[in-house]
């Protein structure tokens, strides 16, 4: 099995090649389209990025991986990732980090990296991403490419492995928007096997017209951390979207303050328990049977999980116990809701929120050491993920050499508008 | 209460020995398994029985990686049947919540249950109690996910290893809670079959289905601590295991020691309760809300949920309808298989004489047998009380081609008619004239009693009679022969 950098994958963009054939002649015939390493193939090993669920060969495939097969997608393989989507760079993969393919030796961002790798390097013409604070954007933004993370609810998570359940999404990659846009066509289609999908489909709309729409700049967006060569070339940005007809309105958003604290507490909890049925018992590395019971799968534990999935297990235990439930989790909850306060207040007032999506361009591999300064890095991602409200990173330009992503945020079911804003925006500076 | 505890309780403790209160306290949680056709959150068929292990699984109850729960409705509408039933106040919202614990059974490593918002709340059921009618509160209902089974290979002293069935993943379980109303083993287990009738009842569980049925039970002495006994099976296990545990309680207070606050699991062979852990090494299940389902806008489904006719409204109804005496109703609608059978014999057009046979006679071979009313064919029992109202049968012969009967059903036999038993055993009854040599013998054989007869006392034709019905195999009616024999000793007397 093909691990790690090769001839065919310089980038180490997969952690599995495997050409997985389309059903059926379709929307997306002739194209490929990668497929993030968490979200289930029949037939193709799944590892999450993760040691634990080496050899793991799923029996049936995600509801995603049905619709673009069925719609004549290749799947040239299985995207390397941060283990379990837990990170910001893909440095966190048990197979070996991915490289930027605008400077391999920095990050891709992570988590969906080598989706976000091999769409930019062209090895795949679209990619599956998934996203839990930023997991899509952030790559999409350091790489170059256009990536959405939908409404919560508007893609079916059946197969995709849960690392957050409440706030992930799977959702499209591609360098233009229009790619993006007839992925997330194709993709939107109902699963009654997600209790938590509803049936409303995405009805592509690019037409590029976007006078009279109204703008959100919250203050927050350009706040401390963001890097003023990134916040200048955001809102030059921004400006193209004013003379393209929109009207840009100054706001502000309070509850971006605790958003990340939430954000954290609620991924790790969920996490915890997610992440409590790999125990050695029915795949993935197998415990040693001979010991007792929570011996073997202790070790199994110990031994395949790495060092950040560990962190957050145990962090996420924690802000669950009797004790400490009110003082963490029930926090977060509540600050959780008043983030969905907070974007219901300014979207009475305007369409869509643009600022960065990343407080900076893709650093250096191994330049971030403690894990708080990473997780720092996802301050302009999260609250779209705590809302459930679907947004958008477009590239929109380059800092030193590096690209620079604009983040676009909608109302829950208005990712048409989102996509159709950044349309207007990679028109206008393609001509 | 609670504030007190340390040495001065034991003290306390030893110098009250004397007087331990003669209450015991017992609340119950019991877990039914509901009888629908697939599991509680994938389509997989509930109908493993006679399946091999692991066969009855899918992605969603053996817990793969990516799958998630959807809601089987059909097991919603059968808990809130039960709800209702149970005069529950029914949520407007019930939330899933997932218990977290690491389990080989449990293959997602948390069960999906429901923790702080159930279904439905605060009702009752009435039994009977030591003292008369008891109103027992139910504190809850829930509704959750069976995990799969363990099988121990090896003996208890050597096990060897353990094999997982993930077959019973996924069933559905309702969880009932009683307030700690019940004052003795006889209270739960009676409780228990109220339960049970009612369920059965609203035709939403098989009580006769391996480990349908789960109770774990609470316990406590005024003054002591609260034990919590898990892991009791069946209707009998729930008096022996309470049963046990109220003497091991007393005998510990009796030494002047204390009853520890801890959970002990109830080992059904030996009939005993061990200690599985103290209060210390309680698991903190760390629950919270179910992410993957949406909350169940429960109230808004109770106008769908139609309750069909329950135990106690059948036993006034045949009271009413059939004129047969209340024990008698108690006893026939304790069972719905036994009450449904009762009204399957109306047609035989004496009510009073099917109720004797059905819930005495029939009941009373059918527990000596073990066995299950629906194997009895109705249209048998109909011709057997048919040819006792035509008198063909005198009543101890009846019994007889009865027995007859439930024995060839049980040895899997061609069950013959009645009627055919009866002629081929000469169970039949003569006509009292035949009868008469053999009670002249009996008069000749015995004149000891005719002497006390003729002397005046009267339980010595008594024994005449026994003599004859012994001779002639019961096919004789008692009243008659009485006649005979009197007639017959006038007429020598004379």
């Amino acid at each position: 099995m093909a691990r790690g950098a090769s001839r065919q994958d310089p980038l180490n963009a997969f952690i599995t090649l495997a050409e997985i054939p389309p059903r059926g002649p379709g929307r997306l015939s002739g194209i490929t389209v990668a497929v993030k390493d968490n979200i289930s193939t029949r037939g193709v090993e799944t590892t999450c990025g993760s040691r634990i669920l080496e050899g793991y060969v799923p029996p049936y495939d995600a509801h995603v991986v049905d619709l673009i097969r069925n719609e004549g997608a290749l799947i040239p393989g299985k995207t390397n990732m941060d283990e379990f989507g837990m990170g910001s760079s893909t440095e966190n993969s048990g197979f070996g980090p991915a490289r930027n393919p605008r400077d391999p030796e920095r990050v891709t961002g992570g988590s969906s990296g080598g989706s976000a790798a091999a769409v930019a390097s062209g090895m795949a013409r679209m990619a599956l991403g998934t996203d839990t604070g930023g997991s899509i954007r952030c790559p999409a933004a350091f790489c170059g490419i256009v990536g959405l993370k939908p409404t919560y609810g508007r893609v079916s998570r059946y197969g995709l492995v849960a690392y957050a359940n409440s706030l992930e999404q799977i959702g499209p990659m591609a360098t233009t928007v229009a790619d993006c846009s007839l992925l997330m066509d194709v993709i939107s289609r109902y699963d009654p096997r997600d209790a938590t999908m509803q049936n409303r489909p995405y009805l592509p709309r690019l037409d590029g017209d976007i006078k009279g729409m109204r703008i959100g700049i919250p203050a927050e967006f350009f706040g401390k951390g963001v890097d003023p060569d990134v916040a200048d070339r955001v809102r030059k940005a921004i400006g193209v979207l004013e003379e393209l007809g929109a009207v840009i309105v100054e706001g502000s958003m309070p509850s971006m303050e605790y958003a990340l604290a939430a954000y954290y507490v609620t991924c790790t909890s969920e996490a915890s328990s997610n992440l409590a049925r790999f125990d050695g018992v029915r795949y993935g590395p197998p415990s040693d049977y001979k010991k007792q019971w929570h011996e073997a799968f202790q070790e199994v534990r110990i031994r395949h999980f790495g060092p950040e999935v560990r962190r957050r297990i145990l962090i996420g235990t924690f802000a669950l116990s009797a004790g400490y439930y009110g003082k963490y989790y029930g926090k977060a909850q509540a600050a959780r809701e008043h983030v969905r306060e907070d974007y219901a207040r300014l979207f009475r007032d305007v369409d869509l929120l643009a600022g960065p999506t990343m407080p900076t361009v893709a650093w250096k591999i191994g330049g971030k050491s403690d894990p708080l300064s990473m997780y720092l890095a996802d301050i302009l991602t999260v609250p779209a993920n705590l809302a459930g409200v679907p947004a958008a990173s477009v590239p929109c330009g380059t800092v030193q050499g590096l690209p620079v992503g604009l983040q676009l945020t909608g109302r829950a079911f208005e990712d048409e508008l989102i996509m159709n804003a950044a349309y207007a925006y990679e028109q206008a500076v393609k001509a | 209460m609670t504030a007190l505890r340390g040495p001065a309780q034991v003290a306390v403790g030893m110098k009250a020995s004397g007087d331990i209160s003669d209450t015991v306290i017992i609340g119950l949680e019991v877990h039914c398994q509901l009888n629908t056709e697939s599991k509680l959150f994938c389509g997989c068929s509930t109908d493993y029985r006679n399946d091999p292990p692991n066969t009855h699984v899918c992605p969603t109850c053996l817990g793969l990686p990516g799958s998630l729960p959807a809601m089987n409705r059909r097991a919603v509408e059968y808990a809130l049947r039960v709800a209702k039933a149970l005069n529950c106040r029914v949520a407007e919202e019930a939330v899933f919540a997932r218990k977290n614990y690491f389990y080989p059974d449990l293959p997602k490593g948390f069960q999906i249950t429901m923790y702080n918002r159930p279904l439905a709340e605060g009702g009752y059921l009435d039994i009977e109690g030591d003292g008369g009618e008891k109103r027992v509160r139910i504190t809850r209902i829930h509704l959750e996910e069976d995990p799969g089974r363990l099988v121990h290979m090896g003996t208890p002293d050597r096990p060897r290893y353990s094999l997982v069935d993930y077959n019973r993943s996924g069933i559905p379980l309702i969880e009932i809670v009683t307030e700690p109303d019940l004052r003795s083993p006889k209270e739960a287990r009676r409780l228990l079959n109220g339960l049970r009738t009612t369920l059965e009842y609203l035709g939403v569980f098989d009580g006769d289905r391996e480990g349908s049925l789960r109770v774990d039970a609470n316990i406590s002495i005024p003054g002591s601590e609260r034990v919590e006994v898990k892991n009791i099976s069946s209707y009998k296990g729930v008096e022996k295991a309470l049963t046990y545990e109220i003497t091991r309680q007393r005998g510990v207070l009796r030494r002047g020691l204390r009853v520890e606050r801890e959970t002990r699991h109830f080992v059904e062979a030996r009939g005993v309760t061990t200690s599985a852990r103290s209060k210390e090494q309680e698991h903190d299940y760390r629950y919270f809300t179910e992410p993957d389902l949406r909350p169940l806008q429960v109230r808004d489904w109770l106008p769908g949920i139609v309750l069909p006719e329950l135990p106690a409204a059948r036993r006034e109804r045949f009271c009413a309808q059939y004129g047969i005496s209340p024990e008698h109703a108690r006893t026939l609608c304790g069972e719905l298989r036994l009450a449904e059978f009762f009204e399957e014999m109306a047609p035989c057009g004496n009510p009073l004489l099917a109720a004797t046979w059905v819930a005495d006679t029939l009941q009373g071979e059918l527990n000596y047998r073990e066995m299950e009313i629906g194997k009895v064919p109705p249209a048998h029992f109909m011709e057997l009380l048919d040819l006792i109202q035509r008198k063909e049968l005198t009543d101890k012969a009846a019994v007889e081609v009865l027995r007859r009967m439930l024995d060839q059903c049980l040895r899997g036999e061609t069950v013959e008619t009645p009627t055919q038993i009866m002629e081929k055993n000469a169970l039949g009854k003569t006509a009292g004239d035949a009868f008469t040599p053999v009670v002249r013998e009996v008069i000749a054989g015995c004149p000891d009693a005719v002497r006390d007869y003729r002397a005046g006392k009267g339980e010595a034709l008594n024994f005449l009679v026994g003599q004859v019905m012994k001779r002639t195999r019961g096919r004789a009616d008692p009243k008659e022969l009485t006649r005979i024999l009197r007639e017959e000793l006038a007429r020598q007397g004379t």
